[in-house]
């Protein structure tokens, strides 16, 4: 497949089920909505190390938000429910309840219930209240700069992780440019985030390591500085490669948002430098998803 | 459909219990059986069919004729609608779990006591002791919403432990007294004693009362988060309170009662 000059691989990405929540972050204004949302979805590139993978979804217009004040969407991803927990309350407790005028919503409703304000209320010292509004509890904390409103729990959903395509180009910044279209296209997809910094990833990795330590380690085959050092997957005239990595509510969901990303980045086409899309799996051995790229772009 | 329809064929001379009369317990009854139902009536029973003429069918909506005599009305139904046109007795809604029961006139004492669930609204006047806790009980209304478009006597939400009463006229002396929790809103004048022994809760108030007791403490003037949301959690009701969530964001609040707990609050809008 060729579109705009640029070689789609006959190959998927592989991505496997983890849990998920949304969250709704509220303030003053969207400065410190993404004050309070970037700090909480901070450090959360990939569950390897960072416990989870989060991701600012949208912004939200005051409108949509339950206060009345303009906020941030966010997503929040774990290999499991338990760890999703723990990560929720901490990053709330430290990256939201922190942050001046902030206010805490779930925003999603129906799955399983994880804490969200239940136990950040007791920072409250006995001075916390409740409050029960449409069959929903709220918290309201009080805090030197007034009070921080937040809901009691959130609810988790299955959801599909590790879903992405590789950018192959002529050079690094040609690279660059066509994640930055990619990311632009995508962010506009609901459901969806891209959870490394500015949504691409320059290091995307394998299973394993000549050290034993490590459970994986650089993907050499796409490294370009090793194309005569190693088995490489690459051609000569590629000199940089960029990975882009979904995490969505749904496996539709990352299908969709692939889609808009290649067409994005294939839109630069090949008189800017992109020659390939590939994808990153594991021979089908990681996780049950399978995200064919030719059949997405079909 | 039309709505099962209790009309008084006479002024009634004794209070009246209709407590049996709600749509949980008429479900699947027949006319006839309906018709049957014995009723408290002074010191005796009598059957429903003598002191109504019954017209309608089904059992989710029921229509009550008033009168001032016809106590319980809807007392535990947890689903359907009852409308009273006209004034109703004591007790309106007492231990409601759920549906709703609308009054076109005034109510007597105790509406909506211990009330779990559901809604109520009264576009007349309410007696003591709404959503209030039976004498000698220690819980009061548990949830759901009660929207009172006229005045409101004395004792209004003793022992309130969860849910809304949203009062548009005055409310008597003793509002919110021995509160656990749960929320009093009222557009108009409030009495004296306000939130008198409350624990805790929140009192919302439009307009300044004369006097704040001297048990309850100046916390400052703040914009409160809470209360836009608390306020458009009423939008879909019949009341003036879910227009003002753009509005009502900035109170004086005072925190008491501190002959007691003290971790109720008394918001005044400013």
């Amino acid at each position: 497949m060729n579109i705009n000059g640029v070689q789609i691989d006959a190959t998927f990405a592989e991505a496997f089920p983890m849990r998920a929540t949304r969250v709704i972050i509220t303030a003053q204004n969207l400065k410190w909505a993404y004050h309070a949302a970037q700090a909480m979805t901070g450090f959360a590139t990939s569950v390897i190390a960072c416990g989870c993978e989060a991701g600012i979804e949208r912004e939200l217009d005051p409108s949509e938000t339950p206060d009345g004040r303009p906020g941030i969407s966010a997503l929040i991803f774990a290999m499991g429910g338990k760890t999703l927990a723990k990560q929720v309350e901490t990053r709330a407790g430290q990256c939201v309840l922190t942050s001046p005028t902030s206010a805490l919503f779930a925003g999603i409703h129906e799955g399983d219930k994880i804490p969200l304000g239940k136990n950040l209320r007791f920072f409250g010292d006995g001075f916390q209240i409740s409050k029960r509004i449409n069959g929903k509890r709220y918290w309201r904390v009080p805090v030197m700069d007034g009070e921080f409103l937040c809901e009691d729990t959130t609810c988790t959903v299955k959801a599909v992780g590790g879903g992405n395509f590789l950018i192959l180009a002529e050079s690094q910044p040609q690279a660059l440019a066509a994640c930055e279209a990619a990311i632009e296209a995508m962010k506009k997809i609901p459901n969806v985030i891209m959870p490394f910094p500015g949504g691409v990833v320059r290091s995307g990795s394998k299973v394993g390591s000549k050290y034993k330590a490590l459970s994986a380690s650089t993907n050499d085959a796409f490294c370009p500085t090793l194309k005569g050092q190693t088995r490489t997957d690459l051609s000569p005239e590629i000199e940089s490669v960029m990975e882009i990595v979904i995490d969505g509510l749904t496996d539709d969901d990352i299908k969709k948002a692939m889609r808009v990303g290649i067409e994005a980045a294939c839109s630069l086409g090949a008189e800017n430098g992109i020659r390939r899309i590939s994808a990153g799996n594991y021979g089908g051995k990681l996780g049950p998803f399978l995200f064919h790229l030719q059949e997405i772009m079909a | 459909m039309t709505a099962l329809t209790f009309t008084l064929k006479a002024e009634l001379e004794q209070r009246i219990d209709v407590s049996p009369l709600t749509p949980d317990r008429l479900a699947d009854k027949s006319a006839s059986e309906i018709g049957a139902e014995l009723l408290q009536y002074g010191n005796r029973q009598i059957r429903a069919d003598e002191l109504f003429s019954i017209e309608g069918q089904g059992s989710d909506r029921l229509i009550f004729r008033g009168s001032r005599k016809l106590d319980y009305i809807g007392k535990g139904m947890s689903q359907g609608e009852i409308r009273v046109e006209g004034d109703a007795g004591s007790y309106l809604g007492m231990h409601l779990k759920g549906g709703r029961i609308i009054v076109s006139g005034n109510v007597d004492a105790y509406a909506a006591c211990e009330m779990k669930k559901g809604e109520i609204l009264i576009r007349g006047n309410a007696g003591d002791f709404l959503g209030a806790a039976l004498p000698g009980n220690k819980k009061g209304m548990a949830g759901g919403v009660v929207i009172v478009k006229g005045n409101v006597g004395d004792r209004v939400g003793d022992h309130l432990r969860r849910g809304a009463i949203l009062i548009e006229g005055n409310a008597g002396n003793y509002l919110g007294s021995r509160m656990t929790a749960g929320t009093i809103a009222v557009l108009g004048e409030v009495g004296a004693h306000l939130g008198y022994a409350m624990n805790r809760g929140t009192v919302l108030l439009a307009r300044t009362p004369a006097s704040i007791p001297a048990t309850f403490n100046d916390c400052g003037t703040h914009t409160l988060g809470f209360i836009p949301l608390l306020l458009k959690g009423f939008q879909g009701l019949e009341t003036r309170f879910s227009e003002m969530s753009d509005t009502l964001k900035r109170v004086r609040r005072y925190a008491g009662d501190m002959c007691g707990l003290g971790k109720g609050e008394i918001l005044i809008a400013v």
